[in-house]
């Protein structure tokens, strides 16, 4: 049964992005374990904002699981501790009464803090913008089964679709690496009829531009799909390997 | 070039000389358990390829591999550390599935280059390097690599110091390539959603099948020498 909690809470504070950051410890009591994570953060605002102080910037949006944009390093795991869930779906019954919990943002060279948890994470969409499209010219909108696929190729284009870009993946690699992003992003094209016209461009462009952005080298470590929200798989990564080294060996 | 500036480009150099220094350790490993069964057999090997032209040039290729595969493996390092910025979580958890060899790849690779250049000093001085030079740098003829061994290992107290420098040094080489073989096939593309868990056994079976030669002929050479003592 859900009940209600006393929980110390230890938030990253950082006033800019050049500024130096520390942790700050603040009190709540009260806290219904029913409520979300980013509900909790929001009666903390509250509290802070009636003690004239300023409340905590964090990223946040669609509350369901789906934008990827609440960024939160909670207790020393990207979306909290629980398994395959952003920060929007945990839920405070996954803490216990007088616990600290901590909260850090995501934490990588590429993904600088503009805020207290709020990380610019344009890296990503700067990646997508270098070849995570297909730009060829369609036509009208077709038949459904007009183009065959078998089912396991689009069930796993399907999977890496499912990726929302949250950055869990770098934030948790002691690599900084963003591979599983990239693999995740080239895969559900490279897996389609439609993205194969343009497959080797993109694999080539948004490795280049992840490269480029100073995300590191992937060692294969596996942190990455161990935190990764939608579990996008690892295999994926073995796929960008393959498209890569095929696109440059065909050069 | 590719192969030095992307980031794919710089693993696929670090797991194709990984896996050639593999095939040559499989190979390395094949040789020495000759010598459990006959020291004679093992010699004759030596004498085959003892300073001949193809052993030299094998052993230069060999020498560019560890240098590549050691340099780039500092190099990755330098900007995977650099990419992680200097800011470390506070509170960083377990994450599940992730090995802790897999993690220290570069200590690991260290420790092994360092057992590396003792075992060179310990034979290839002595016996490939004294047959080039012909400058005398050990007690026995610099093809007699039996009796190198048999010196080495068994020799009281030292031998047996030697036996389990050695062993430590398998073990952390098993680790570097527990980890190893499988990243160095998901490097090149060879692994998908069904063979994972299978790259993961095939890891293990290959890390265990290149020491476990070395490994016995260690054992049989410690156990001749406590028996000496005895
Ligand atoms: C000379 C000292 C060595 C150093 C400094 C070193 C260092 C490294 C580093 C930093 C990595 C990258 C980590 C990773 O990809 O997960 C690596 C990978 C690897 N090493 Fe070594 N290593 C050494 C010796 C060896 C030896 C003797 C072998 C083989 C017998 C070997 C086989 C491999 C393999 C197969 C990989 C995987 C390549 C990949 O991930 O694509 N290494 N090594
Ligand atoms: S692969 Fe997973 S962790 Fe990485 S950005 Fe996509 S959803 Fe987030
Ligand atoms: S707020 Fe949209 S995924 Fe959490």
């Amino acid at each position: 049964m859900d009940g209600y909690i006393n929980i110390k809470v230890r938030v990253w504070r950082q006033a800019g992005p050049k500024a130096q950051g520390h942790f700050e410890t603040y009190e709540l009591k009260n806290i219904f374990q029913g409520a979300s994570f980013l509900e909790m953060i929001d009666i903390l605002n509250e509290q802070l904002i009636a003690e004239h102080k300023a409340p905590i910037a964090f990223d946040h949006d669609c509350r369901e699981g789906i934008c990827g944009m609440c960024s939160m390093y909670v207790n020393g795991h990207p979306h909290g501790p629980d398994s395959a869930i952003t920060t929007c779906q945990l839920h405070m019954r996954k803490f216990h009464d007088g616990e600290t919990i901590t909260v850090e943002p995501w934490r990588s060279r590429a993904f600088p803090v503009i805020k207290d948890l709020m990380v610019d994470r344009l890296a990503y969409d700067k990646i997508m913008q270098a070849g995570g499209f297909v730009s060829v010219n369609t036509g009208g909108v077709p038949d459904a089964n007009a183009i065959p696929i078998p089912k396991p190729k689009a069930d796993e284009a399907m999977d890496a679709a499912s990726c929302i870009g949250c950055g869990a993946c770098a934030a948790a690699c002691k690599n900084g690496s963003a591979m599983l992003f990239v693999a995740a992003k080239v895969s559900q094209l490279a897996l389609l009829p439609q993205g194969k016209i343009e497959a080797k461009q993109r694999a080539k462009n948004m490795l280049a531009k992840m490269d480029e952005l100073g995300f590191g080298n992937c060692t294969n470590t596996g942190a990455c799909a161990a935190e990764c929200p939608k579990q996008v798989s690892l295999a994926h990564i073995a796929r960008l390997n393959r498209e890569f080294l095929a696109a440059k060996f065909s050069d | 070039m590719w192969l030095k500036d992307s980031s794919v480009g710089r693993k696929f150099v670090m797991a194709i000389s990984g896996t050639a220094l593999v095939l040559f350790l499989l190979f390395h490993g094949c040789m020495n358990l000759a010598l459990v069964f006959s020291e004679e057999a093992y010699n004759t090997i030596c004498r085959l390829l003892g300073a001949n032209w193809y052993a030299v040039l094998g052993s230069m290729l060999i020498a560019l591999l560890v240098l590549v595969h050691f340099c780039y493996g500092i190099y990755l390092t330098i900007l995977n550390r650099r990419a992680r910025g200097n800011d470390r979580y506070a509170v960083s958890g377990k994450k599940e599935g992730v090995t802790w060899e897999s993690e220290n790849m570069l200590v690991l690779g260290l420790v092994v280059f360092f057992f590396l250049v003792l075992h060179l000093y310990n034979f290839w001085f002595k016996m490939q390097f004294a047959e080039l030079t012909g400058i005398h740098t050990g007690a026995f003829d610099p093809q007699d690599g039996a009796a190198y061994v048999n010196a080495l290992f068994t020799t009281p107290v030292c031998g047996q110091i030697y036996c389990v420098l050695y062993l430590i040094w398998f073990c952390v080489l098993w680790l570097h390539l527990n980890h190893g073989v499988g990243s160095a096939m998901t490097s090149m593309g060879l692994n998908n959603e069904t063979w994972q868990p299978r790259v993961k056994v095939i890891s293990t079976v290959v890390a265990t099948l290149v020491i476990l030669p070395f490994t016995i002929v260690v054992l049989y050479y410690f156990g001749m020498g406590i028996g000496a003592l005895l």
